[in-house]
């Protein structure tokens, strides 16, 4: 019995592990894509309904709050998604998985695409509740140099034609500035800003309508599945990049061809 | 229902130009990207199938 299951076990390892291999990467993904749309198509139109026919109007804010829905998922997503770049970035390179490079490279340009949200929809939402689209406020700031580490990330692979060379740069580059994350996520507490404190938090109750947090939370669900789908998206191109001279590749390529 | 018409929820009380605006960049980016890696997925795929010498499918 124990070995059994002993044995189940040490086969499901190995089975997550065959997933390094951008050939079964690419066959999983192959369905997970649509699986992601899916659940973002119901995750955003529920989001959206509740927050915009459901969610009572903000007393102070009026109805410019309704920016939230979209400006708060954004925002955790850039600071996620960095984390994640960092991390699979950092896998890569101790362990010399290729796909854990690809999946790193996949990830910033959508992580930088959350981080230009958050700020172009923070700015508007500015204007109307400060009075002004832009200042030099620490959360603010710090947003702004991880667009800036991203697509100095984005940058920097690109400049190296050497591709594991440039995954290892990259690596170095995303790990030394993950620590900006925390420097955005606690700079409301840190320092004196323009920009209001966390409205939710792990140890303190929301500070908002129920209705209005059921929106915004179901917008981030949104915002995972859209960015597990595009990002698995862009991964898949560039495993058939890399691997355009392999045996997987030629296999998929000539296996569709003969069946159209 | 908390509107009264298509014109009161177009005008979010005023700040109808700030609310639309924030979702039509989202809404935008949001559609662009995916085309962009659709469109580099369908471009790795012809490239490999140009590479792989016996497949006589060129495009």
């Amino acid at each position: 019995m124990i070995d059994t299951a002993q044995s189940a076990r040490k086969d499901f390892g190995r089975r997550l592990y065959t997933f390094a291999a951008p050939s079964r990467f690419y066959a999983l993904t192959g369905w997970l894509v649509p699986l992601c749309w899916l659940l973002f198509f119901g995750f955003a139109a529920a989001g959206l309904y509740i927050g915009f026919f459901v969610a009572p109007t903000d007393a102070t804010q009026g109805d410019a709050y309704r920016i939230i829905f979209i400006h708060v998922p954004a925002a955790w997503m850039s600071m996620l998604l960095y984390l994640v770049m960092a991390f699979w970035a950092g896998i890569g390179w101790a362990f010399n998985a290729r796909m854990a490079s690809m999946l790193a490279r996949a990830i910033a340009p959508t992580g930088a695409m959350f981080t230009f949200l958050a700020l172009c929809t923070g700015a508007i939402w500015g204007k109307p509740t400060w009075g002004t689209y832009w200042v030099w406020d620490a959360r603010l700031t710090t947003e702004l140099i991880l667009l800036f580490l991203y697509l100095g990330y984005i940058a920097l692979v690109n400049a190296i034609d050497d591709q594991r060379r440039a995954d290892q740069a990259g690596a170095l580059l995303a790990i030394v500035g993950s620590v900006n994350v925390p420097i955005i996520y606690f700079s409301v507490k840190w320092w004196n800003t323009l920009h209001q404190g966390a409205t939710i938090s792990v140890n303190a109750a929301p500070k908002m309508a129920s209705t209005m947090l059921t929106a915004m939370l179901l917008m981030t669900v949104a915002c995972w599945a859209y960015a597990f789908a595009v990002v698995f998206m862009r991964a898949r191109a560039m495993a058939l990049e890399r691997d355009a001279h392999a045996g997987w590749v030629a296999a998929l390529v000539q296996g569709r061809s003969k069946g159209e | 229902m908390m509107w009264n018409s298509a014109a009161d929820f177009f005008a979010m009380g005023g700040y109808g130009f700030y609310v639309w605006t924030s979702y039509a960049i989202c809404a935008a980016c949001m559609l662009a990207e995916p085309l962009l890696a659709r469109q580099r997925h369908r471009q790795a795929f012809r490239n490999a199938a140009l590479q792989t010498p016996d497949n006589e499918e060129t495009a």
